[in-house]
Formats: structure tokens, C-alpha cells, sequence
């Protein structure tokens, strides 16, 4: 094979894992827009999307759509009832309070998990098949253009979303400024409910999408949040063309890094990136300057 | 009062392995006090000690052992060595904040794993690096769980004696001042920027020494130990304890230290009740669960002499 062809396996493979990446920190971004915190358990929505796909689709053998919209909506409502139990009742509003909440909330699922599913890997069978197909002579897997798919789907989604929809605006309002949306009237609690459960729901696309290439576990979720993580505070934290930009770019970096360097330094380097930009330019990518009031 | 209960608690405990669980729990306050001072009195959160700790149990370790170097002067470079590393990262991260901050220290801590687990003609890699001598005074060595406790609980008890002592001082007022607003203390004349500095390589330095004693104490140290999830788990210990306060910080520590051991028993059910007893804490008692202990029986004083007063009062 030759080096270009190579890179360009290389490149094509980080694209697809990197959209998986982006989907979680959209995540990310949208329960930090709402609420300003930033939420640990969002690499469990991941895990928990693939978990309800393999018992639905796998197990008790219901069509692959329908499985997959079922799985969506489990992870959607468990996203719910996190903002709707503990991070509602909790006494104190401060925001690393909340954060620990989530992590505290992220290993009650992942202990659950382990309850409910074992401890073994387990995986999904691809959408359509195994045969690779071939492109600029890259051999593509089918699974690789489903997530591609999906994902751009699920991003034109978001963004007619939040553009062109009064709910999508109202949620927008809420991220400028919590305050003057809600004197505008602006029903911020339900905004913040929204928020967690569109958050449970992407993450658990990113999970069933991701399932086939990689098999998952009850203990990916950590792994897989801080990778979306980092993907979201390389575009600029909060924002969604810069997390959908982070995702692909740090997808892109670890596998060519895994190709070319090393691929045991692979999740190193992919930290590594991550603090040269902090150190570099901390707001990320397409984070505008912040400036402070006092 | 308390130096007498843990110096007269090991004549009472005859089980080995209750010594130890205890000797970790002692070389978890000397992290989490360091962690206390950072998240508590400079405002700042690191999810990446579990590296530090882990720098100390390596570069002990590997010296001792590999290179023949003798213990207690190693111990102290691996301090230096740490501290140094601490100042570098802090130096550009202590710039960022919030988020930042956290994911910073997080990748720097990943990263350090990853170093251990690959860096294998070195660490050992993933099956771990054994052999590391114990301590010793003289001829007098530090080889069984009881002599380790006295060694280990008075290093513990001087880390605290100083950090209380650090925290009244000038440097502790300014860095309380740093930690309720940092605009105002900046204001005000502290120089924020140095302080902060300056207590994270000190936070960072006392979860080294944590792990140097680590290493020479287990004489086996593998990379799980120093994953980011100990990371996590000092500052759940931080949390629960409640921040700002040293004495909340032991009880935190000794009760998520002993806590899984009691829980041995439910095994699968282990990291299930972890979860819910930290959201469970945050959820209900978020200042930490020891002064919310506190506040709970001070109200319930309050309660009960009032009720003593007040028929006096009535006519």
C-alpha cells in the first residue's frame, strides 16, 4: 500500500471514530449551554445506547430501526430522570457540586450496568455487512458511511434545531443568559430538562453507532467522556460547529498518530494535543475570547 | 486526643489486614490533605493527583531498586522531582480555569499512565514493578503492617499539624481570600498567581510522598493504582469530607477507605452503593458530610437547650 493510500486509510478511520467523538461532546456542550456544568455521565449515555441496542436488537430480536429509536429513547429518559432526580433536589446550585453529582451519578450506572449486563464485552453485528467497500482505494467498512451518515443526519437535525425552532431558540436564550431568558419568559427548567434528555439521546446514538467497530463494556464510559470531552474543549467549549470540528480533528490526530508514531501512545496523544491547544489557546478552536465581569 | 486514639488503636486490632486497610487510609489523608489545601483554600480542583502520587511510588521505587539507590535520600529527590514537574504544569495550567483547569491536570494524568503502562523495560509495564526494598532506620526495618502504622500515622498526624498550622498563617489568609474571590484578593495585594503556584507543588509534593511511602511499604506497584479513577476517588474523599475543612478531610478519607472493605461482602454491589452514597452526600450535605454532621447535632443543641429554657420563660 502506499503512503498515501495509507494516510488516507488512517484519515478515513479517525473521521469515523472522530464522529462518534463529536456527537459526545455536542452532548457535552448542550448541558453545559443550559446549566454550566459539565456532566461526567455523558460517556455512560454512550455506553448505556450500545447496552439497550444489544438487548433490544440482539436479544429480543426487534427490527434494527425500531430497536435503535427504542434504545434512543431509554438513554433519553434515563438523561431525564438524572436532571429530574439528583441535580434537581440538590441543596447547593454550585456548579462543582453539580459536576461531582454527575460523576457520582455515572458510577451508580455504571454499577448498574455491571448488575444488569455483566462484566463480559459484548458487541453488535454491523447495520449492513462486513464486505468493506472500496473508495480512492481506501477500503471503507459499511459501518464507517452509517455513522458518517448518522451523523451528519443528527447534526443537520440539531442545527434546523436550534435555529429555526421556537424550542430550539428559547434553548439558545437560555445559554446567553439564564437570567434574561427567564424575564422574557422563557420557562428555563424545562429548557434544562430538555437539555439532559437531548443529551441522553445523542449520546446514546454516538453508543449504538459505535458498538460494531468497537464492542463496549460497562466500564467504557469513562474513556469515551473524556475523549468527547477533550474533542469539546479543543473546538471551544460550548460551542456545536466547534465541537463537531474538535470530534473530527481529535479523531483524525489519534488514528494518524496511532498509525504513524505509536499505537500505544494512541489515548496519550490524544491528551497530549489536547493540552498543547489548552496551553496554546485556551478558549479552543472557535471559542471567541471570554471576557470576565467582576 | 486524637494522636492518643490512633496510637492506641493497634492494641486493640490483632488482624493484620485491618492494619493495612488503616495504613492506607493514613497514606490517603496525607493525598487528600494536600488535595483539601488546592480545592478547599486555593480554589483550584485536580483531577490529575493520582499522577503524583504515582510520580512518587515510580521514581522511589525505580531508583531504589533498579539503580541501587539508598531509600530515605531518594525519597526526598523524588519529592524535588515532583515538586519541579508540579511547578512546570502549573506554571501554564494555573492560568486556566474551571474546565480547563480540571481537564488539564486529567490529560496530564492519562498521560502519566499511559507512560507507565508502555514505558515497560522501565515500570514493568501493566504487570507491575516489584521488589522495592522497605524502609529502615539502622538495622531496624519497617517490615510488618504494626510498625508500619506508627511510621505511617505519625507522618500523617505532622502533615496535618503543619497544613493546620499553614492554614492560620499569613500564606493560609491569603489563600482563603484567593479562594472566596480571586479578583478581590488580587485587589487587595496577594499575588494570586504565586500563591496558587505554590500550593499546588505543595499538594502535588505531599501526594508524592504518599506514594514514596506507598512503594517502600506494599513493595509492589502497578499502574492500576495510579489510574485517573484514584484521581477521582481523592477527590470524592475531599467532597465528602467536606472542602476547607482538615479534619472533615480524615474523616472522608477513613470512611471511603474502609468503606469498600465493608462492603466486600456485597461484592457486586460494590461500586453501585459507592455511587450512590457520593451523589447521595453532594445531593444532601453538598459543604461535606462531616460538617453537616456538625451543623445537624449544633442545631439539635440549640433545640434541645431551648426547650430546657423555655418553660423557665413562660409565665
Amino acid at each position: 500500500m502506499s503512503f498515501t493510500l495509507q494516510l488516507f486509510q488512517f484519515f478515513v478511520s479517525g473521521l469515523t471514530t472522530g464522529s462518534t467523538y463529536a456527537l459526545i461532546a455536542i452532548g457535552f456542550s448542550i448541558i453545559h449551554n443550559a446549566t454550566g456544568i459539565v456532566n461526567f455521565a455523558q460517556g455512560e449515555f454512550v455506553m448505556l445506547g450500545g447496552m439497550f441496542m444489544i438487548t433490544f436488537y440482539s436479544v429480543l430480536k426487534i427490527p434494527l430501526v425500531v430497536a435503535f429509536f427504542l434504545a434512543v429513547f431509554c438513554v433519553a429518559v434515563i438523561g431525564l430522570l438524572l436532571e429530574r432526580g439528583p441535580i434537581r433536589h440538590a441543596r447547593s446550585k454550585e456548579i462543582l457540586v453539580l459536576v461531582m453529582i454527575t460523576v457520582g451519578a455515572s458510577i451508580v450506572i455504571k454499577g448498574l450496568s455491571m448488575l444488569f449486563w455483566g462484566k463480559n464485552p459484548m458487541t453488535l453485528p454491523p447495520f449492513s455487512g462486513e464486505t468493506p467497500l472500496l473508495f480512492m482505494g481506501a477500503a471503507v467498512m459499511p459501518q464507517s458511511i452509517w455513522i458518517f451518515g448518522i451523523t451528519i443526519l443528527v447534526v443537520t437535525a440539531l442545527h434546523y434545531f436550534f435555529r429555526r425552532t421556537m424550542t430550539g431558540k428559547a434553548m439558545r436564550a437560555v445559554a446567553a443568559s439564564r437570567r434574561s431568558a427567564a424575564l422574557t419568559g422563557i420557562p428555563v427548567d424545562r429548557m434544562i430538562f430538555l437539555s439532559f434528555t437531548l443529551s441522553g439521546a445523542l449520546g446514546a446514538v454516538a453508543g449504538i453507532i459505535l458498538t460494531p467497530i468497537t464492542t463496549t463494556s460497562y466500564d467504557v464510559g469513562a474513556m469515551l467522556a473524556l475523549k468527547g470531552f477533550s474533542a469539546a474543549i479543543l473546538g471551544g467549549y460550548g460551542s456545536m460547529p466547534g465541537a463537531v470540528v474538535g470530534g473530527l480533528l481529535l479523531g483524525v490526530l489519534e488514528s494518524l498518530g496511532a498509525g504513524l508514531i505509536s499505537s500505544e501512545y494512541k489515548d496519550a496523544l490524544a491528551f497530549l494535543i489536547l493540552l498543547i491547544v489548552l496551553f496554546c489557546r485556551p478558549s479552543g478552536i472557535f471559542g471567541g475570547g471570554r471576557l470576565r465581569r467582576v | 486526643m486524637y494522636a492518643l486514639i490512633i496510637f492506641g488503636l493497634p492494641l486493640f486490632l490483632r488482624n493484620n489486614y485491618h492494619l493495612m486497610v488503616l495504613n492506607v487510609a493514613a497514606l490517603n489523608i496525607i493525598v487528600v490533605i494536600g488535595l483539601n489545601l488546592l480545592m478547599g483554600y486555593a480554589g483550584q480542583i485536580s483531577l490529575g493527583h493520582a499522577a503524583f502520587f504515582g510520580l512518587g511510588a515510580y521514581l522511589s521505587g525505580v531508583l531504589t531498586t533498579t539503580y541501587g539507590f539508598p531509600i530515605w535520600p531518594t525519597v526526598i529527590l523524588a519529592l524535588v522531582v515532583t515538586g519541579i514537574v508540579a511547578y512546570a504544569i502549573g506554571i501554564p495550567t494555573l492560568k486556566l480555569e474551571g474546565h480547563y483547569l480540571v481537564m488539564a491536570t486529567l490529560g496530564f494524568n492519562v498521560i502519566v499512565y499511559i507512560v507507565m503502562i508502555q514505558l515497560d523495560a522501565v515500570t514493568g509495564g501493566p504487570s507491575g514493578f516489584a521488589g522495592i526494598p522497605h524502609f529502615r532506620i539502622g538495622d531496624f526495618v519497617f517490615n510488618s503492617d504494626r510498625k508500619i502504622y506508627y511510621l505511617f500515622w505519625g507522618i500523617s498526624i505532622l502533615v496535618l499539624l503543619l497544613s493546620l498550622n499553614l492554614i492560620t498563617s499569613r500564606v493560609g489568609r491569603a489563600m482563603a481570600a484567593l479562594s472566596h474571590n480571586e479578583i478581590a484578593a488580587k485587589c487587595a495585594g496577594v499575588d494570586t498567581e504565586k500563591y496558587k503556584i505554590n500550593i499546588f507543588v505543595i499538594s502535588a509534593v505531599l501526594a508524592s510522598l504518599a506514594g514514596s511511602l506507598y512503594a517502600h511499604y506494599i513493595t509492589f506497584i502497578s499502574p492500576g493504582t495510579f489510574s485517573f479513577f484514584y484521581s477521582l476517588q481523592v477527590v470524592t474523599m475531599v467532597l465528602v469530607g467536606g472542602m476547607g475543612s482538615l479534619w472533615g478531610s480524615i474523616f472522608g478519607t477513613v470512611l471511603l477507605t474502609l468503606l469498600p472493605e465493608l462492603l466486600h461482602a456485597v461484592k457486586d454491589y460494590n461500586v453501585l452503593i459507592q455511587g450512590l452514597i457520593l451523589t447521595g452526600v453532594l445531593v444532601f450535605f453538598p459543604e461535606g458530610l462531616f460538617p453537616g454532621i456538625l451543623e445537624a447535632w449544633r442545631k439539635r443543641r440549640v433545640v434541645v437547650h431551648k426547650r430546657s429554657v423555655s418553660p423557665g420563660r413562660e409565665p
